[in-house]
């Protein structure tokens, strides 16, 4: 395997991040509300632990994939495979259930509540204690909150939240919201995460301290990263693979510099009076 | 010439090991299952014993060992306080190395000077970010063999062969151990008292940094000095959060908790010392002002939201407070109508505002490196947290002057501490002499032959005197000292000090050197002077308008008669008076070569730009108009004019005033 040497992996295209078979395939979706195409005729993969991006200018379809990878919506047409068992009908939780953790554009926290608990929420699936035993804070639920506070607090020290572990969330500014929103989705050990715009409304220096953990958490776990973004910098920087979108259509689909160069993907950003 | 020395015996023939390496060895022994260091890690206190302590950092000394580690080989130690590096530096000591401390936040060039100056080819660092910075200056380091890091996080794809984790390496230590379980005890043995155990890079603010070697004997001999001074035992609690290059962590955190056998602890990130200061609850604690004065602003703001009897109970008791806590603690005769109010007070409110700060344990706190501000001294004192000062400098192992409880005096470090000599040299220059003085600096015999003089003595370059009951008051440096026409002492630091105590004054500058009085520029805070501008209704259009108005003029110069009155009180200062003052038309800046870049005045540069200020105010003159260049951060220049009023200030006779307060 190709190794970079630090400062390249920083900057450029991390080429030295393994990359597995297909996970997730994508073909022929189209999906459509009423008369509204969202989305026409999309095929595109997802390999294991790689970091894929799906870009696009405002409108042209990229939360719908997502919802569309994470089961909020159903397709009309196409195939979704899932390591290579087609998808059945399937609802957010089973996505779940698979794997499947994201985040949301606007932060979907309990406000009201710690940092320690949002990210606790986030282990609700790993919980084995029937609701009787967690009442009764019975050894079995007693232990099971232990391991789970040890794994949240790996988290916690992860994403370095350690002084606002016990903030209400709601008292966070929003560059630190966005992290708990990521280590919420962290802690269901994903092995597919979806982020929805993570860098949104960020100033430079929280983008960077995001984009430094979105290649953690694929160099550390292994995760396999779809994310959403606005910000071109970042997405040339930190994806493997990039698939464009455009009024629901995919125009471009490769590595960062095959796209950067691609005179569809241009003309949508720069040509057409977008 | 003036010379005291504190009462107790020389250092050298205390009991107990001579060695660092041997203390550890000592209390591995004597109180095995006692805690060492305690650590918060995923948000719990992680707890070591001494025993696991020695057993990490034998696995560390043999690891370093087999990497080809040699008897005065140089460490670099770089981080946060980790218990890791802290037993990184003591492995190294056990090999006989020198272990060289480095400031955490330097940037790569400031490392590469020293990697280069101390010939250093074994690096322990903490993390990816510091492991960045040791491979960008390895080009100018060739001698750079091994960097060993303490957390493997984003370590995964580095593939310098020089790179190594502290894990592996304490399991070849472990190894290496087990097949020659003789090495390190004989290497242990071959330690002496005057093999030098920790280089510190001084500061260089003047120059290049030096290389301040210590040796074991001396700092053993401040760590107990401090320890009988203070009756420190193994109980204590620190909390280990201020850099460990810095010469007082290495006295406070390494010797006197080797030596003492006390607990450190480490906090879990630089955001959450706040949190765990409250969790730990230290026993001992050092903080520089800048800590002090941040603790009590965040008190006074969540004051002023709490309801308004509670607020009322806060300010009658901490009235009550003032008046008698300070006493009652320093046990002195305190009425007992009084006493009663206190002991209130401490249950309602000094007692949980202590616990909040995380001091309700504290037997003795330090502050030191700056001048602290009398309010806010006496505040924590009137608490009753027992806050002294102490006076010293790196090459002195931060080891001169302690204040004695009971005898704590504002203005003064105190006395002279066990097994130090402090004398005064003509020019009022501090001079010492001790066990805990430097050995040399690093490879700089020249340096070394300036800063210690023919009979012993280490020069401070700090100007002083002793007050009447042999307490030693600092008052600037020796360089900036000038004396009036009179002869008196003019120290300008010492009046701008006392001066910029106020809030309501930003800067000062005085001049007085070869003249018959003092005279004084002012820089108001805008945003403390503009508050109280608002409060009395007062217009103004900007710094420029409102540093001229008559009424603030009288604010200011209310300042300065009570700085006056405090000199007045004091026999060798009292011919400085300041006589006249003017508020300057603009801030003084960065910018404009005023100040340094740490927000020191530039003395000579002010006196030259605005030398026709300085005559209108020796002349005697009622206005003086100016005219001065200023920089915008945009790099425009524009100017700013005015017609400066300058006032006169009422002066005392020596001795006839009482203290300000």
């Amino acid at each position: 395997m190709d190794m970079t040497d630090m400062n390249s992996a920083a900057t450029t295209t991390p080429s030295g991040r393994r990359q597995g078979e297909v996970i997730l395939d994508l073909q022929n979706i189209s999906l459509r509300f009423g008369g509204v195409k969202a989305l026409t005729d999309i095929s595109f993969n997802i390999r294991e632990h790689e970091v894929r991006a799906i870009i696009g200018p405002n409108g042209a379809g990229k939360s719908s994939m997502l919802n569309v990878i994470n089961g909020v919506y159903h397709p009309q047409e196409g195939r979704i495979m899932f390591r290579g068992q087609q998808r059945q009908k399937m609802e957010p939780h089973m996505a779940a259930q698979q794997g499947i953790a994201r985040t949301f554009q606007n932060i979907a926290l309990f406000k009201g509540m710690s940092v320690l608990d949002n990210i606790m929420t986030g282990r609700n699936l790993k919980m084995k204690c029937n609701l009787f035993q967690q009442a009764l804070w019975l050894g079995p639920a007693l232990r099971e909150e232990i391991a789970h506070r040890e794994k949240v607090e790996e988290i916690v020290d992860f994403l370095e939240i350690q002084h606002i572990r016990k903030t209400p969330v709601g008292a966070l500014p929003y560059g630190l919201q966005k992290r708990v929103d990521l280590g919420r989705a962290l802690a269901m050990e994903p092995q597919i995460l979806l982020l929805d715009e993570p860098m949104a409304g960020m100033n430079v220096e929280e983008k960077q301290d995001m984009c430094r953990f979105i290649l953690d958490i694929s160099d550390q776990f292994g995760t396999t990263i779809v994310l959403i973004e606005h910000d071109m910098g970042v997405v040339m920087d930190i994806s493997d693979r990039v698939v464009v979108l455009d009024y629901g259509k995919k125009i471009g689909d490769g590595t960062p510099d095959e796209v950067r160069n691609n005179q569809d993907v241009i003309n949508a950003y720069l040509g057409s009076g977008h | 010439m003036d010379t005291r020395t504190s009462a107790s015996e020389p250092g050298q023939g205390g009991a107990g090991p001579d060695t660092f390496p041997r203390w550890l060895m000592h209390h591995a022994k004597a109180r095995p299952q006692q805690p060492a260091m305690r650590e918060k890690e995923y948000g719990i206190w992680q707890t070591y014993t001494w025993a696991q302590v020695a057993e990490n950092v034998r696995a560390i000394a043999c690891g370093l060992a087999q990497l080809g580690f040699k008897r005065g080989d140089r460490l670099a130690v770089v981080g946060d306080n980790r218990p890791r590096l802290y037993w990184s530096v003591a492995a190294c000591q056990c090999l006989g190395g020198i272990p060289v401390m480095m400031y955490q936040d330097a940037v790569a060039q400031e490392m590469a000077y020293v990697l280069q100056d101390a010939e250093i080819k074994f690096a322990v660092v903490e993390d990816q970010e510091q492991v960045d910075k040791m491979v960008e200056i390895q080009p100018d380091a060739p001698l750079l063999a091994h960097v060993i890091y303490d957390d493997p996080r984003g370590m995964r794809h580095y593939t310098q062969t020089l790179l190594m984790g502290l894990d592996e390496l304490q399991e070849m230590g472990r190894i290496h151990d087990r097949n020659q379980p003789d090495f390190l005890d004989g290497e242990i043995d071959k330690g002496a008292s005057d093999d030098i155990s920790i280089m510190l890079y001084t500061s260089g603010t003047t120059g290049k940094p030096k290389g301040v070697c210590q040796t074991h004997g001396a700092f053993i001999a401040a760590a107990r000095g401090a320890i009988q001074f203070d009756k420190l035992t193994d109980k204590e609690d620190i909390l280990s959060y201020l850099p460990m290059a810095w010469v007082g962590d290495h006295l406070f955190s390494f010797a006197q908790a080797t030596v003492a056998g006390f607990t450190i602890n480490c906090p879990e990130s630089g955001e959450t010392v706040m949190n765990d200061l409250r969790e730990i609850g230290p026993t001992y604690y050092f903080a520089p002002p800048r800590v002090f004065e941040n603790l009590l602003t965040q008190v006074m703001i969540r004051m002023e939201d709490a309801g308004s009897l509670k607020r009322k109970i806060f300010h009658h008791f901490m009235d009550v407070a003032r008046r008698c806590g300070a006493d009652i603690l320093d046990g002195k005769p305190v009425s007992g109508g009084d006493r009663f109010q206190y002991w209130l007070g401490n249950l309602l409110v000094y007692g949980p505002l202590k616990n909040v700060l995380g001091m309700s344990r504290i037997r003795v706190a330090y502050t030191a490196g700056a001048a602290i501000g009398p309010d806010l001294f006496r505040f924590y004192r009137s608490i009753g947290i027992n806050l002294k000062q102490l006076y010293g400098q790196t090459e002195t192992c931060a080891y001169v002057c302690l204040q004695p409880d009971g005898e704590i005096k504002l203005d003064s470090v105190g006395k002279p501490a066990p097994f130090v000599e402090v004398k005064l040299a003509d020019n009022g220059e501090i001079l010492v002499k001790g066990p805990m003085l430097l050995k040399a600096y690093y490879k700089r015999p020249d340096a070394t032959a300036e800063s210690i003089n023919a009979e012993g003595y280490f020069m401070t370059g700090d100007a002083g005197f002793f007050d009447a009951d042999g307490h030693l008051k600092i008052i600037d440096r020796a360089k900036d000292v000038g004396k009036m026409a009179d002869g008196t002492m003019f120290a300008p630091n010492y009046i701008e000090n006392k001066l910029k105590f106020f809030q309501h004054i930003k800067e000062a500058v005085t001049f007085g050197a070869g003249k018959e009085f003092a005279t004084a520029f002012i820089n108001i805070d805008l945003e403390a002077v503009g508050n109280w501008a608002e409060k009395k209704g007062m217009a103004y259009s900007g710094y420029t308008d409102l540093a001229q108005q008559a009424a603030v003029y009288e604010l200011i110069r209310d300042c300065v008669e009570k700085v006056n009155a405090d000199l007045a009180a004091d026999p060798n200062m009292s011919g400085s008076q300041i006589k006249r003052f003017l508020i300057l038309h603009k801030e003084l800046d960065a910018d404009d070569g005023e100040l340094t870049r740490t927000r020191k005045v530039r003395r000579n540069f002010i006196a030259e730009k605005y030398g026709v200020l300085i005559e209108a105010m020796f002349e005697g003159r009622k206005t003086q108009f100016i005219e001065t260049q200023v920089k915008y951060e945009d790099g425009r220049t524009g100017k700013v004019s005015a017609d400066l009023r300058i006032e006169e200030v009422k002066t005392f006779a020596p001795q006839a005033g009482k203290r300000a307060a």
